[in-house]
């Protein structure tokens, strides 16, 4: 199934959705935006927004995982967003979830 | 091109002029797989159908020029003949490689399980691809008590199986210390936090099983919950605990949890290849796993692990996209 990335973005912070199913085969697409992204050192905070992502894999939590280090470099802020049920619980066995979700009245 | 190929390539040319016969057709074909074979490129192929040509009589010179076209095209035809064939060579030997590195991932995996008095144990695991990114491992401590380990690490292939050295060898110098579950998965979180990509991590469960006691002491980084299986009740429960998977932060703690299995208790422990499963087109849920092991109870802690792997696999049509681990420890 075929990944599609949209981008808003304003004074460095940046919005990216994704959508479809994050795996093996459409995994370097998101992790080629992702990683170019948090490493600019123009870019302070990135939030990703996975409502339309059903399916994610170990391959993108790694993409995840790979993007949360570089950011510890960077200093950029980095949060997903909207999470379906399965695509959190897969968040939450790995321990991402408290690293890297958004909580309500954090984003201000 | 040697002379020998070219008076074989003129004597066809002539017995085909002289007979125009499908056997000789057929026999073009051969000479074009023998030529192949000899790396004999497309435009000394030509090169030697003009020299044919002159020898036959005497030919325009129109015909003549047109060759040198035909020749042009044939040599680009030849380089990717050629690019294709060095790329089919390193091909094979790559996969020369992997089937060397395939064995010796095998050498890492434990060929045989504990044995212990009161206490069956069953287990699968099957690669998605020639190496898996799933590792198991065992250790008899001493006569009453056996540590279990289960682990998925990211992807598959090479890189996966270099990191799965490093996880065994890191455990077996680990082992002699009988660290606690927690202590180990922290000592671990340690090593792969420093020594892998970037974009990989490790989902681990390790335990101590006691068979005097029947305990489970365990502690789990990131992985899939497996099941515990009351006979009593007649009821399965997730295993549950929880702990970030390893690799991904320097520091992590591992809670630990204990629990005890009564005669006729057995636990589930498995990687995502078992859950994450697509049946036509949805996944499989965990209710659906649970209705078939209550299928099972009654059976071998072996017989449960490999029933289950065939139904699956049935379900799915033969598809094995991810690799596939289940462990099983029934207290008899």
């Amino acid at each position: 199934m075929e990944l599609r990335i949209r981008e808003n973005s304003q004074d460095g912070q940046h919005l990216l959705y994704v959508e479809g199913e994050i795996d093996a085969y459409t995994v370097s697409k998101l992790r080629e935006r992702l990683l170019s992204l948090v490493n600019r050192p123009e870019v302070k905070r990135v939030d990703v927004d996975l409502c339309a992502v059903e399916y994610i894999d170990s391959t993108g939590i790694g993409t995840f995982v790979a993007a949360m280090k570089a950011c510890k470099l960077s200093g950029c802020e980095l949060a997903v967003q909207n999470l379906s049920p399965r695509v959190e619980r897969i968040f939450r066995i790995t321990g991402l979830y408290e690293r890297m979700v958004l909580h309500k009245g954090e984003s201000e | 091109m040697s002379q020998e190929n070219e008076d074989i390539y003129t004597r066809i040319v002539h017995d085909y002029l002289e007979g125009k016969r499908e056997d000789q057709l057929y026999l073009a074909q051969q000479l074009g797989k023998w030529l192949l074979s000899r790396n004999i490129s497309p435009e000394e192929v030509t090169d030697m159908h003009a020299n044919v040509l002159e020898q036959l009589g005497d030919v325009p010179e129109f015909v003549k020029d047109s060759f040198q076209i035909l020749t042009e095209i044939m040599i680009e035809y030849g380089n990717a003949y050629r690019s294709f064939d060095s790329w089919r060579s390193r091909h094979q030997q790559l996969q020369a490689e992997i089937a060397v590195a395939s064995a010796m991932q095998q050498t890492l995996l434990p060929q045989t399980l504990p044995q212990y008095p009161n206490v069956d144990i069953g287990m699968i695991s099957i690669p998605a691809k020639e190496m898996s990114g799933d590792f198991y491992h065992f250790l008899c401590e001493s006569g009453n008590e056996f540590t279990v380990a289960i682990a998925d690490i990211t992807g598959k292939g090479i890189p996966a199986a270099m990191c799965m050295s490093m996880l065994r060898y890191a455990m077996d110098s680990l082992g002699e210390m009988k660290l606690a579950p927690g202590n180990m998965l922290r000592h671990l979180n340690s090593v792969v936090e420093r020594n892998i990509d970037p974009c990989m991590f490790v989902t681990m469960q390790f335990g101590r099983y006691n068979t005097d006691r029947h305990a489970f002491r365990y502690a789990t980084a990131g992985q899939e919950p497996g099941f515990l299986y009351r006979a009593r009740e007649n009821r399965f429960f997730d295993l549950e605990g929880q702990g970030t998977a390893l690799g991904i932060a320097a520091g992590s703690e591992y809670e630990e949890r204990e629990i005890y299995l009564e005669p006729g208790d057995f636990l589930i422990l498995l990687t995502d290849g078992v859950t994450e499963r697509k049946i036509g087109r949805y996944y499989i849920q965990r209710e659906e796993l649970v209705s078939f092991l209550e299928e099972e109870t009654s059976a071998s802690a072996q017989e449960m692990a490999n029933h289950l792997y065939r139904r699956l696999l049935l379900l799915s049509q033969f598809e094995l996209p991810d690799d596939y681990t289940m462990i099983v420890l029934r207290r008899t």
